[in-house]
């Protein structure tokens, strides 16, 4: 039986790790590699790096992080911020990373998914959609939450997923930082809509929005949260336990060996 | 020494890495004299099989490998490395593989329910067959143990040679073994500290 992954995502802005509520007032948390082991430690099944920097130095900070954590870790690794081309994604393969995560790169330009699937399989691409109800429609936002792209997000993450994403973390901006739990309504809507993978990223404020999560919606693969794990609201280990000990399947880590 | 071998497809960061951090010697590289040195081999591979075969036997490195094999070295195949240990690959077409392992490469469609998503990515924990000796791979793991899987395509007609299965909706080829030539689906440069005691394993043969 296949687990339910729990994903720690750190977003990272020159060489820091920062999270901030609903897009906004981002503040500085934590070192990206530390925070990195210790999570794959408490047993994260999996981490994503998403690179906020604009520049081309937070960039190059970024790649360097990137590199020294996948030589300390040994789970996998999914990449997404700037991807925008095939040497976007070339050059967060070459630095460790497993996964490559478009969200606004897609969006400009839809064939950049069918040519990174080609070339490095689906199972390497991984669609991101940031998400939000507008007048009842779930709408595509573009450029971290700050652009309305007037698309319909059903069809659009569909059209992805057609092109070869072989993964699709639905981050829903509405639940985004509030706290109150996953936007299941969403996350529904989307697992309905596609064979592959569905990733709930968006709202988880306790322990509890997890059991929730997959109780309701067996159809979801894993579950993504920063703040809550960051600021050590919620522990990845007892989190596990606590699945495990309301019948969801998870992988249990044994480091002392 | 082991010599992971480079033919141009795959990532070979994490598999370098890993090595590194179970403190044993590798080297990437795509030549047959320095795979001839080694004292064992890792195929990697993610991607497609009829390009990774062809890259394979274009560069030389299948009659290399198979030439260190069949003098005993160790060799151990990773994900579209383990499938290309087999006689052939249904992935687009019909494709001539190592033939080091008996059995064929089939896609997991129609195999395993239609509610399951394909490609299977995620952790799984091993089961070890009931009628045989656990493998020496295994020998700093338990079953139950979970490793990280990503495929769409399974080890087929190979019951003799599995030394554990992984269950998803059927139960998959996880990994496969015949003599001194060894194969995982799953991926152990991913699969956390139960990955890189598989690894440490390996380097003891």
């Amino acid at each position: 039986m296949i687990t339910k992954r729990i994903i720690p995502c750190l977003d990272v802005r020159n060489g820091r790790v920062v999270k901030g509520t609903n897009f906004e007032n981002l503040g500085d948390v934590n070192d990206p590699v530390a925070l990195a082991s210790y999570y794959s430690a408490a047993g994260a099944d999996e981490l994503v790096f998403y690179d906020i920097t604009a520049s081309a130095e937070g960039r190059a900070l970024f790649t360097d992080i990137l590199k020294k954590t996948a030589e300390t870790i040994f789970i996998p690794l999914t990449v997404g911020g700037g991807i925008n081309t095939i040497d976007d994604f070339d050059r967060a393969l070459k630095c460790g990373a497993d996964k490559v995560s478009v969200n606004s790169g897609a969006i400009r330009n839809p064939d950049l998914i069918c040519e990174a699937a080609k070339k490095y399989g689906d199972q390497c691409v991984v669609i991101s959609a940031d998400v939000k109800r507008v007048d009842g429609r779930f709408t595509v936002f573009a450029k971290g939450g700050r652009e309305n792209t007037g698309m319909e997000a059903i069809s659009w993450i569909k059209r992805c997923v057609d092109n070869g994403a072989g993964e699709v973390v639905l981050n829903s901006i509405d639940s985004d930082g509030v706290k109150n739990g996953f936007d299941l309504e969403m996350l529904d809507a989307v697992c309905n809509a596609v064979g592959v993978p569905v990733i709930a990223s968006g709202g988880a404020g306790k322990a509890e929005d997890f059991i929730t999560l997959f109780r309701t919606l067996p159809k979801v693969d894993a579950g993504l949260a920063a703040s809550i794990f960051h600021f050590g609201e919620v522990n990845i280990g007892e989190l596990k336990k606590l699945l495990a000990a309301n019948g969801i399947n998870v992988r249990q880590v044994n480091e002392e060996r | 020494m082991t010599a992971i071998v480079d033919y141009g497809v795959g990532n070979l960061f994490s598999l370098k890495s890993s090595f590194a951090a179970i403190g044993a010697e590798a080297v990437v590289t795509n030549d047959p004299e320095a795979i001839a040195a080694s004292e064992r081999i890792i195929l990697p591979g993610v991607g497609a099989f009829e390009d990774a075969a062809k890259k394979l036997r274009d560069a030389g490195l299948d009659r290399a490998i198979l030439g260190e094999t069949e003098k005993g070295k160790p060799l151990l195949g990773i994900c579209l490395g383990m499938q290309m240990l087999f006689e052939k690959s249904y992935e687009y077409g019909e494709h001539a593989g190592l033939g080091l392992i008996q059995g064929s490469v089939k896609p997991m469609l129609g195999v395993i329910p239609a509610e399951l998503k394909i490609p299977h990515i995620g952790w799984n924990p091993l089961i070890f067959p009931k009628n045989r000796e656990k493998s020496a791979l295994y020998r700093y793991i338990d079953e139950g143990d979970c490793v990280y899987f990503v495929h769409s395509y399974y080890g087929a007609d190979c019951d003799d040679a599995v030394t554990a299965w992984a269950e998803y909706g059927a139960l998959l080829t996880a990994s496969v073994e015949r003599g001194n030539v060894f194969g995982t689906q799953f991926h152990p440069e991913k699969s956390g500290s139960v990955g890189l005691r598989i690894l440490k394993a390996f380097t003891e043969f």
